[in-house]
């Protein structure tokens, strides 16, 4: 074209304004996270002073030893894995939403979880391995199988034709109730010991935090992030549907398949260390789809660092309660999360009338 | 310079859709009109050619080149094919779809939109007028205005063909007349070959070069919109008889009537 183009009409500038607004609601997402991790932290039994927690934290070697076993070795995983699996969880559940078109979606609801759980438990109490020669990975090998072919059954149910987002769900629910069964069923056969590890599977809980799973699960959401959003772009168009997406030249099958694997890793990890935690990887993204849109750029980043966000505050929150005691935080999620998810599910279907 | 398609044969299960189609030559710079009853084949032809599906037999070649030789990414970079279903609700502005288009191609962690990009999205945001509701939710605007979104996202893209299915469905009698007009300057201005599949035959005979008549799977008859709409096989592919006639404006008008026996 010879004419000069008419740079800077309102759209545009509409469009830089929006950008960096989003922009700046990542980078106020970053510091809510970062106060909501530093709460935790100072939450606790023991009865420290903020001021001491932040001493300990500042110069590890000044300070008293009992001081610095409970900041370091009790409190900080216990909030870094909140932050992490926090993270793991929005991320997933965002996935799921984007692939499945379906913003119900997340590990928990689609039954994902509670599959990881089965994996977990058979290992638990059979000492079976899926992999063979998992070694000390057995339970975590076992869950990441178990949940990707959960997400593989509902891949599959996406293939077919007239699978509305609520029917997903249910099938997620029967794929739920079959889980938990067999659950049961390891349960029941299980020794005192098996049976505490898998009560403490499925509750969901922070308890277990060690240093070495805060160090994996931050690896795994440092290459995840990026798998994501390399494919951003191309899985906004997956947001327009699937034959919109193809003519733009995003090959949907392959793109699905590898977001789906990516989901299913992150979901039977988090599980794997934590248990069952439920509806942060759906509230995390939809606060994110409120504040950013679906633009995946910013979409992604935010539903994970919105996740991570809430899951430290459950953190807080399961300790708060009763001074002295710490919830299992799945209870806490669950409690806050049921009627977000009944609220959602209303909104859905009024839109749809 | 030319999209030629030639015996292209396709069917689902054991249906056919496509027997043998051929389109001749169509021309770089030119308008296509392709038009046939529901069911034809037309939506089909255009998946076809597009990649989207994959032909059981015949070729689909641009200037020569086999279209099936290529990979899906350099295909779609080639062809566009804009499909009838433009109807998505997502949170996704006028603007950040169009520029989708641009962007759907690229893979890697450059995720940020060159000012080329911009430029382009704002160039097509004013040539279709789009400037009022450019920043708005597509899942908060009309069927007609979505539609407009995603024919933006087509002229953005600049392929090489470009197939568009029933772009003008959704719009109101000036849109109409504004879209193919631009679909046609744009069609001419970048030498690309465009096929617009239509029902309204006096829109197809008013903005086409040559008109392609599809029934069951072939066509029928092609050529210029004059000598086609005045062929019988017009009146036999939709069963009805067709009246032409210049408007004082000297614009064909094409009058399809139900014959009583």
């Amino acid at each position: 074209m010879t004419a000069a183009l008419p740079l800077g009409t309102t759209a545009t500038a509409d469009y830089r304004q929006r950008n960096a607004r989003r922009l700046k609601l990542v980078g106020l997402g970053l510091a809510a996270l970062v106060f909501a991790v530093a709460l935790d932290v100072s939450i606790g039994p023991g009865n420290i002073p903020l001021a001491d927690v932040l001493r300990v934290l500042v110069d590890p070697q000044a300070a008293e030893p009992r001081l610095s076993v409970i900041v370091w070795d009790l409190r900080l995983p216990i909030a870094l894995m909140a932050l992490t699996v926090g993270a793991m969880l929005g991320l997933s559940g965002a996935g799921m939403q984007t692939i499945l078109a379906n913003p119900l979606a997340d590990p928990f609801t689609l039954g994902v979880s509670a599959a990881a759980t089965v994996g977990a438990s058979v290992a638990i109490v059979t000492g079976w391995s899926v992999i063979p020669g998992a070694g000390v990975f057995i339970v975590t090998a076992n869950a990441f199988v178990f949940a990707l072919a959960a997400s593989l059954v509902l891949f599959f149910m996406t293939k077919l034709r007239g699978v509305s987002a609520e029917t997903m769900i249910l099938v997620g629910i029967a794929l739920l109730f079959t889980c938990n069964a067999i659950t049961a069923l390891m349960q029941y056969r299980s020794n005192e010991v098996q049976l505490t590890q898998i009560v403490f599977w499925t509750l969901g809980s922070l308890a277990r935090a060690t240093w070495g799973k805060v160090g994996i699960a931050a690896c795994l959401i440092a290459l995840a992030l990026p798998f994501f959003l390399m494919r951003g772009w191309a899985l906004t168009a997956l947001r327009l549907g699937d034959e919109r997406a193809e003519s733009l030249g995003v090959r949907v099958d392959r793109l699905r398949l590898e977001i789906l694997v990516a989901t299913s890793l992150l979901a039977a990890v988090s599980v794997s260390f934590v248990g069952g935690i439920g509806f942060i990887g759906l509230v995390g993204p939809h606060i994110a789809r409120l504040l950013v849109g679906e633009d995946q750029r910013f979409f992604l980043p935010v539903a994970t660092i919105a996740s991570a966000t809430l899951l430290s505050l459950a953190s807080s929150v399961s300790k708060a309660i009763n001074p002295g005691v710490i919830y299992p935080i799945g209870i806490i999620t669950a409690l806050i999360g049921v009627p977000f998810f009944v609220s959602l599910v209303m909104s859905i279907r009024s839109k749809a009338a | 310079m030319t999209l030629t398609v030639q015996d292209l044969h396709f069917s689902y299960g054991s249906a056919p859709i496509l027997r043998g189609l051929g389109t001749g030559e169509l021309a770089r710079g030119s308008l296509a009109a392709l038009v046939g009853p529901n069911g034809s084949g037309k939506s089909t032809l255009f998946r076809c050619v597009a990649g989207l599906l994959r032909a059981k037999s015949g070729s689909v070649r641009l200037d020569g080149h086999d279209l099936a030789a290529l990979s899906t990414r350099e295909r779609a970079r080639k062809v566009f094919y804009l499909s009838q279903d433009t109807e998505a609700r997502v949170a996704l502005s006028v603007f950040d779809v169009i520029l989708l288009a641009r962007k759907s191609l690229h893979r890697g962690f450059a995720l940020a939109a060159s000012v080329d990009d911009v430029r382009a999205v704002e160039a097509v945001i004013v040539e279709l007028g789009l400037e009022a509701f450019a920043s708005r939710d597509i899942g908060t605007l009309s069927g007609g205005q979505r539609q407009l979104a995603a024919i933006g996202q087509a002229l953005v893209r600049e392929p090489d063909a470009l197939l568009l299915d029933e772009p003008t469905s959704a719009l109101d009698v000036r849109r109409q007349l504004d879209v193919m007009a631009t679909i046609r300057a744009a069609t001419r201005r970048r030498g690309i070959v465009t096929m617009v599949a239509i029902h309204d035959l006096s829109l197809a005979a008013r903005f086409a070069d040559h008109i392609l008549v599809m029934n069951q799977g072939r066509i029928a008859q092609s050529g210029e919109p004059h000598e086609v709409l005045a062929h019988p096989a017009v009146s036999e592919t939709y069963a009805v008889g067709v009246h032409l006639e210049r408007s004082a404006r000297g614009t064909l008008l094409v009058e399809p009537y139900i014959q009583v026996h």
